[in-house]
């Protein structure tokens, strides 16, 4: 229980706090929209979008009314299309890339178009794709986030039998437990695994790989298996009162608010959020929209060196967040009498430019005597996720460099060549669209390497 | 201020702008609504036996989100009592005698009924007379319209009997239904027309709508060929229109999609005196007569004319038959590298759709995140370059591709003359004949 918490709001204004940041396009203006755009040959949106989706043919569909056709070449080329229209930041992919920047005009709203086009499918469960003849093989796949379900849509497509763990209760992974509200709803994640399921792909949650199930049970019964476990918890401060009640990690809290009523999510009055990547922003708009009056993003570093997207920015700005820049918490402070064991207030030190990193990044400093303190009940640390280390090392002859699996970039297939791997475990922490990519690249790689296999096997048989 | 009035056929009109006989120029109301925001003149709204109309009547065609390029529609003439028009134009012309108002006539094909309406619309007040020729759906099928104004003999003949009793000026309003319309126009010249005006609708189904089957607009499931008008067809009535100019030496009224001062002042370049207009304003109104009339102005002042009758025909001289086109003429496409934004629309047009003389290097498959791409500008193949202006025409930014003349001090050479120079020169090739060496192999 926090001790000083924010009054509460009405769940109605909860809701229209929390309500779709991008609120989908009617057909008026998708047709508009659309219709902006030029039809690129070789278009660079596409090479922009990691899974390839075919930007200028979909938009095509939509403006011909062949919303059918629209859905399926997006969904052909990224099944978890429907998050990605809502999460991705377009601004850096397809349309930064959009021509129409170059003339210094808006580029066209790819991201709302692919949603315009999917949504309709997802909501009505249309079948788009169908599993293909069964041919023997078995894949697991651990984790159910994106990268895994994208792999077993894939091999269910060439007709592997799949099969996801999670020790989590509802599928999506991330998806579902790590996205901004007013991004992506639980709801609308558990409509898009539910085409993935809808391929045959079996989903066993709440089942913990190396507890309910061990590894050597997976080689045993799994021709191959997908790793896409992603990242674990959130990073520590490593500061005195990291313990006290009150301090808490990003991920916890983002997930409450996907799978509770926002009225039983708890928020202080004064909040600090540390970090300034797009978790942090995440969280610091959520603390806001709860209720909070007072937030604090407090990075050790410049507005130069944040991780955040402009627009993720942008989003916290308008939420009118305070930006307490170079300034390094020290100690989360206890308070006293009936507050003793709460969080009672963030210290921290101002820091100053130091010399560059081999990265050619600045380092910062703290400036002895710059002392300070934001009176706040309430810490959030959204300083990145560690990586799953344990869990990586009980799996045989893994290679791991800075925590992450190494793979073949190609077929995503890492050192022990029965495993391949993809999204958050891989590449250290990227965007759903990525790992949709990974996990479609690897269920190719899985394919080409069990046919190799049964290739051989055929080939034996002829000699005999 | 360049003066923007007209003369037509001896009448005086406010301006050349003026209203299509149609459903905008139905009644008194709508003509004084028209006048009072600047039409120069109206054509009535077609006067004869009053008819019986159906729901629905229009059907259009849209280009992405833009609406109604093209105007389809199966309403007939009048359906109003020709004593009521009658009265109509007479009050018209008494609140706006300054104005133009043209009576528009359809009648049987009987010489007395003729003689009876054309009597009424002049004493009305009309100022001029315009016979319907060439409504191409409804009254057609009743031998009215265009079933007069496609057969040449009959143009004449029924010109011929309103002459005989008209005392104002006669326009005789063309159908495009026609193989030659210059012939139809020297038809109506034929039977006495002072003037002609061109065109009239197309022939056309607009649509059909795919999920009904029925074509559109549709009468309970059932559709009929209407006339098809508006933006869409500009181009077709601007040939037509220069035809006629070419080869009838008579007053033009240019009708056919003009929405707007540019469109009229090249309908007048090509030898329209007046333009008409209807889709336009039944798309938005009667107000869009104000930038037409301030933006012509602005032209005429601009390009130092002093009169709107200064632009009238100015172009038809530069319609000439292809065989007296220069062969010589050489100008290939150059891209500006600093404007192009890459969208590679003018490659794959060129690649698949013309002649294959531009080239565009691989992009590099790099990481494209918080930032542009790298630039890769297509390039035109110069010595493959036909200067067919298709890449021109495709791209999407303003003057990134200009095509540009490159052998400024050739000698011209039409097919024609290449014609007579083979005549005369038998053995040698195209290509020699061209280039004027045949001039020292023949002495």
């Amino acid at each position: 229980m926090l001790k000083e918490p924010a009054p509460k709001l009405p769940l109605e204004q909860l809701e229209k706090n929390f309500a779709d940041i991008n609120p989908p396009l009617t057909a008026a203006q998708a047709l508009e929209e659309g219709s902006r755009c030029l039809f690129c040959h070789d278009a660079p949106c596409i090479k922009a979008c990691p899974t390839g989706i075919d930007v200028p043919h979909f938009i095509r569909q939509i403006i011909t009314g062949n919303l059918r056709g629209s859905a399926r070449t997006i969904l052909e080329a990224n099944i978890l299309g429907q998050s990605c229209a809502r999460v991705c930041p377009t601004s850096v992919l397809c349309e930064g890339a959009c021509v129409l920047n170059a003339e210094g005009k808006k580029p066209v709203e790819i991201g709302r178009l692919q949603r315009y086009a999917v949504d309709p499918v997802i909501a009505r469960g249309t079948q788009l794709f169908k599993p293909g003849t069964p041919n023997g093989y078995r894949v697991a796949l651990i984790g159910a986030g994106p990268a895994s379900l994208s792999c077993a849509a894939e091999l269910r497509k060439r007709g592997y039998q799949t099969v996801i763990f999670d020790s989590n209760p509802q599928p999506g992974g991330l998806n579902t437990y790590g996205i901004a509200a007013y991004k992506m709803r639980a709801r609308d994640v558990a409509m898009e695994v539910e085409m993935v399921r809808s391929l045959g792909v079996e989903i066993r949650s709440g089942v913990t790989i190396g507890k309910a199930v061990s590894v050597a049970e997976l080689e045993r019964d799994y021709d191959a298996t997908f790793i896409g476990v992603g990242l674990g918890e959130t990073e520590d401060l490593r500061i005195p009162g990291e313990d006290l009640a009150g301090c808490r990690d990003a991920l916890s809290f983002i997930e409450e608010t996907k799978s509770k009523s926002f009225d039983q999510v708890q928020v202080a009055k004064r909040v600090a959020v540390i970090g300034a990547g797009n978790t942090a922003i995440d969280v610091v708009t959520a603390a806001r929209r709860l209720g909070a009056e007072e937030v604090y993003m407090v990075y050790r570093r410049s507005p130069e060196e944040m991780s955040a997207f402009d627009y993720e920015y942008e989003l916290a700005k308008k939420d009118t967040v305070a930006f307490v820049w170079q300034a390094q918490p020290v100690r989360v402070v206890d308070g006293s009498g009936d507050r003793a064991g709460h969080v009672q207030a963030l210290e921290c030190v101002r820091t100053q430019r130091g010399p560059k990193d081999t990265r050619g990044r600045s380092s910062f400093v703290p400036v002895p005597g710059t002392e300070f303190r934001l009176d706040v009940g309430m810490v959030v640390k959204a300083l990145g996720q560690k990586r799953k280390l344990e869990f990586l090392q009980a799996i045989p002859n893994l290679e791991l460099a800075n925590g992450c699996i190494v793979v073949d970039p190609q077929t995503m297939q890492t050192r022990n060549p029965r495993y391949f791997a993809g999204g958050d475990c891989v590449n250290g922490g990227g965007e759903v669209v990525d790992a949709v990519a990974h996990g479609k690249k690897a269920a190719l790689g899985i394919h080409h390497v069990l046919e190799s296999v049964a290739g051989r096997k055929a080939a034996t048989t002829s000699q005999v | 201020m360049p003066d923007l009035t007209i003369n037509f056929c001896g009448v005086r009109s406010p301006n050349p702008f003026w209203l299509a006989s149609g459903p905008p120029t139905n009644s008194a109301y709508q003509i004084m609504r028209a006048f009072d925001a600047g039409w120069g003149g109206a054509v009535w709204k077609t006067i004869g036996e009053p008819i019986i109309n159906t729901a629905s009547r229009y059907g259009s065609i849209d280009l992405k989100n833009e609406r109604m390029m093209g105007l389809n529609n199966i309403e007939l003439i009048s359906d109003r009592p020709v004593e009521d028009n009658l009265r109509e134009i007479a009050e018209v012309k008494k609140r706006f005698p300054q104005h133009t108002v043209i009576a528009s006539l359809m009648v049987e094909s009987k010489r007395a009924t003729w003689h009876d309406i054309v009597r009424r619309a002049e004493d009305a007040g009309a100022d001029l007379l315009e016979l319907n020729f060439g409504c191409p759906h409804g009254m057609s099928e009743r031998g009215m319209g265009a079933a007069v104004g496609q057969v040449p003999e009959y143009a004449t003949m029924i010109t011929g009997w309103v002459k005989e009793v008209s005392r104002t000026p006669l326009i005789v309003k063309l159908t495009p239904n026609v193989t030659d319309i210059a012939h139809m126009a020297a038809a109506a010249k034929a039977g006495g027309a002072d003037a002609v005006s061109l065109v009239n609708t197309f022939n056309s189904i607009v649509s059909i709508d795919i999920d009904t089957y029925a074509p559109r607009p549709s009468v309970a499931g059932l559709g009929s060929h209407g006339g098809y008008c508006g933006p869409a067809v500009k181009p077709i009535a601007l040939h037509m229109v220069s035809s006629v100019a070419k080869h009838a030496d008579i007053p033009i009224s240019g009708i056919g999609g003009i929405g707007n001062w540019r469109d009229a002042v090249e309908f007048m370049l090509l030898g329209s005196t007046s333009v008409q207009v209807c889709t336009a304003a039944m798309h938005y109104g009667f107000r869009i007569v104000r930038d037409m009339i301030d933006g012509l102005e602005n032209y005429l002042d601009e390009k130092g004319f002093s009169s709107a009758m200064e632009l009238v025909g100015k172009s038809v001289p530069r319609i000439e038959d292809w065989g007296n086109l220069d062969l010589n003429y050489k100008i290939i496409a150059r891209i500006d590298a600093q404007k192009c934004i890459g969208c590679n629309l003018c490659y794959i047009a060129c690649e698949d759709g013309a002649h294959q003389c531009i080239r565009v290097e691989e992009r590099p498959q790099g990481d494209l995140r918080h930032g542009g791409l790298p630039k890769h500008v297509p390039h035109i193949l110069e010595d493959e370059c036909v200067g067919c202006n298709l890449c021109a025409l495709v791209c999407p930014v303003p003057d990134c591709i200009s095509m540009v003349e490159i052998n400024k001090d050739h000698q011209p050479m039409s097919w024609k003359q290449l014609q007579e120079a083979r005549g005369k020169n038998p053995q040698c090739s195209n290509e020699e004949l061209l280039h004027g060496k045949a001039a020292g192999r023949s002495t």
